[in-house]
């Protein structure tokens, strides 16, 4: 079931915006898509204001608790498959974050209770930079991050 | 299963005797008459051959004088050169083993011992291993970098390699320039070859998955996504030994992703413990190995945080190692080769597998002379009529070579020399670039260069050269990203090739800084500061991410031989390091 709910949700990441997506796969709830769109927070160039701005706290803790799954070398910056999994008790929302990026907030998922913690798409990366996964639980932040060099590719032995 | 670290001690002791250790690496090669005399040994023989790169007759291959390792490779096997390699597996100097793995003495020696490899030599010595560890006792693996390389694999599309491959008689085998032609063609080359094609980390993406264009090739599994088998399992006197495949994981980074379109790679090594583990649990096998083209260093990373494998034969970075790397794990110790290039080598690993786990091995690289190992008739019939259509245009002699032309090595080598040389002259351009493959083969003072010799050092699907203004700021860039993929501290970010090579262009290389920080001092041949603001006439080839303008690379050069006739280089491009004093990755 699993699986087949993780395929929806690439065939639907083709077509939707990032939080469309999720609620295609019937993994969030709907009304997270009728939430205001954060606009501060995606324009934001610092993370602790686009967190401030996004989950209402800017103070974070590195996570065993997350785990993200991402190419050491993106094979094509414009789309690097990222994979988020948390266990982390009572996660409300998963932000993706390229630090590197001109507009550094890439999606922000807000997960229906009892959902499983897993968000799955590709991000457009400019340059090589952390990729960092921000997940909230009751108000609290939690992260992790994952290094993914973009490189103009060629002269391999 | 795997083995306990007092069992290993206990095996390291043994394999002592076994050229593991120094003392005795070549000991079977004192003389010439003993080079193939291997000792049968254990129940399982592994023989393993990789990145041939389709060198179907034997040639002259000069090993690098520059090999630098950094971060925490420096001073460790590969990352040995000359002198420092043979007392690192102390190996006696100017003996016949010194010549095969360094590059010592190389003129001389290669005039003195012959020319290496060659199916038709490489076939016989197979065939003798074969026979004497008797019927059903041994595999031969191929690594990859087998189906590309020369003349006559790239006007069939590598069909030549897949048919001396068979004849051969490869058990197993994975891959990295086998993917540079199209994809329906190496489907097609895979479907032909009659061994199994393995590769846990070739996977079809999600875009392709919804109506993928092979789904009905025998490899693939929708469960899985995987484009090929990840693993075969074969039983070879009585033990069961499972193979599982690691293709090159940079494959659509480094080679155009153009031609491959719906594959996706990476180095996947939690996929490979989820593999390991499956196979561990549901194929109960006597004995697990991986065939990989990750290329050394990532083998040695990859073998600290997989568990459960017993030995990686591998590839890729052309290191020819007369002994494996012992590297601890989570659940043990694995064995890590790599067996060299252009099919110079073959390695030898004979196995004691008993009550269902391995007890105790032999391992030898052997060095294939062609002069010391007769030629297998049927398969020199096969190498005459594959390239007799090709024949005349492959043996036309276009210049003399004055001194020793090569490859190999971290920076320019002097057919590298050549190649720039001849895209800056042909294209009237003030710098040229050219890729840092670790193939090619080597031509000795006083010899032809002939076209053979041009396509072994030039012969990709992506020859088209190119010729156009370029940012002083914009070459840094390049020479800067290329250094990482090289001299990155963390292997997982290597791509196991050499530093690009440069006509025109001196410049300073600090390996062991980060990305944007290892290249200065960028200046023209005439001492001539380059500027980060100006523009720069610069001609290359090999541009993986669109198809170049220009005539292939070979016509280029062919024509500045012929033009030529007499090739000396009067200045090796190669740049001025800094730090890397005391490095034994580089000759002194």
């Amino acid at each position: 079931m699993m699986n087949r709910k993780r395929r929806m949700l690439l065939q639907g990441s083709l077509t939707a915006g990032a939080i469309g997506v999720a609620v295609g796969a019937g993994l969030l709830t709907p009304g997270s898509v009728l939430a205001a769109w954060p606009e501060k927070a995606f324009k934001a160039k610092e993370m602790p204001e686009m967190l401030q701005e996004l989950m209402g706290a800017n103070v974070v803790e590195a996570s065993d608790g997350i785990n993200i799954k991402a190419p050491d070398i993106a094979e094509n910056g414009a789309v690097v498959p990222v994979t988020v999994t948390t266990d982390i008790a009572g996660a409300q929302s998963i932000a993706l974050i390229a630090v590197n990026n001109p507009a550094p907030l890439v999606a922000s998922y807000d997960l229906g209770e009892g959902t499983e913690g897993f968000v799955s798409t590709r991000i457009k990366m400019g340059k090589s930079g952390d990729v960092v996964a921000v997940v909230n639980a009751g108000g609290k932040l939690y992260s992790a991050k994952k290094e993914v060099k973009v490189t103009i590719g060629g002269c391999g032995g | 299963m795997k083995i306990s670290r007092r069992e290993f001690i206990r095996l390291m002791g043994l394999a002592g005797a076994a050229g593991m250790l120094p003392g005795s690496a070549f000991s079977a090669m004192k003389r010439p008459g003993d080079l193939y005399e291997i000792p049968k040994f254990g129940n399982v023989c592994l023989l393993h051959m990789t990145d041939c790169h389709a060198q179907l007759n034997p040639i002259y291959f000069r090993e690098p004088s520059v090999n630098l390792g950094v971060g925490g490779a420096l001073g460790k096997a590969p990352h040995l050169v000359g002198e420092a390699l043979l007392r690192h597996f102390n190996i006696a100097p100017d003996s016949i083993a010194a010549h095969a793995l360094s590059y010592l003495n190389f003129d001389q020696a290669a005039q003195q011992y012959g020319r290496v490899g060659g199916f038709a030599h490489l076939a016989s010595l197979v065939k003798r291993l074969r026979t004497e560890r008797g019927d059903g006792n041994s595999l031969l693996l191929d690594g990859g970098d087998t189906w590309q390389g020369s003349g006559t694999a790239y006007w069939t599309r590598g069909k030549d390699m897949v048919g001396a491959c068979n004849l051969l008689g490869v058990d197993v085998m994975t891959g990295h320039w086998e993917f540079t032609y199209l994809d329906k063609e190496i489907i097609e080359n895979i479907g032909e070859f009659e061994g199994d094609f393995v590769a846990q980390n070739v996977g079809v993406n999600e875009v392709a998955l919804f109506d993928y264009k092979f789904a009905d090739f025998a490899g693939f599994s929708e469960d899985d996504g995987l484009a090929f088998k990840p693993y075969t399992m074969k039983e070879i006197g009585g033990v069961r030994v499972a193979v599982v495949g690691q293709a090159f994981p940079y494959t659509p980074i480094a080679n155009p992703q153009r031609f491959i379109p719906d594959w996706t790679f990476g180095i996947q090594d939690d996929r490979m413990q989820k593999i390991i583990n499956r196979v561990r649990e549901n194929e109960q096998p006597d004995l697990l190995v991986v065939l990989s083209h990750n290329g050394m260093d990532v083998d040695l990373k990859m073998a600290s945080r997989v568990s459960g494998i017993d030995v990686i034969f591998g590839g890729h970075t052309h290191d020819g190692m007369p002994a494996p790397s012992v590297v601890e794990n989570k659940s043990g110790k694995t064995l890590v080769t790599n067996a060299g290039s252009n099919g110079k080598f073959l390695g030898v690993m004979d196995l004691d597998v008993r009550e269902g786990r391995l007890q105790d091995f032999r391992y030898r690289l052997v060095p294939v002379f062609s002069n010391m190992l007769p030629a297998d008739a049927e398969m020199q019939a096969y190498i005459d009529q594959v390239r007799a259509p090709y024949q005349e245009q492959l043996e036309e002699k276009l210049a003399v070579a004055e001194e020793t032309l090569y490859r190999r090595g971290n920076f320019n080598g002097t057919f590298d020399q050549v190649i720039c040389d001849a895209l800056r002259s042909v294209n009237d351009a003030q710098i040229s670039l050219s890729p840092g493959f670790r193939w090619g083969t080597s031509v000795l003072p006083g010899q032809a260069i002939t076209m053979d010799n041009v396509m072994d050092q030039t012969c990709i699907t992506y020859p088209e050269t190119y010729r156009r203004e370029m940012k002083g700021s914009e070459i840094k860039a390049i020479l800067e990203d290329v250094s990482d993929n090289l001299f990155n501290a963390d292997p997982y970010f290597q791509q196991g090739g050499d530093m690009v090579r440069v006509g025109g262009l001196d410049y300073v290389c600090e390996p062991n800084k980060t990305i944007g920080k290892r290249i200065s001092s960028m200046t023209l041949d005439d001492g001539t500061p380059v500027d980060a603001d100006k523009s720069y006439t610069v001609a290359g080839w090999a541009t993986v991410g669109s198809q170049s303008p220009g005539r292939p690379i070979w016509d280029v050069v062919a024509e500045y031989l012929r033009d030529k006739k007499q090739i000396r280089i009067e200045k090796l491009n190669t740049p001025k390091l800094v730090g890397v004093e005391g490095n034994p990755g580089i000759a002194g």
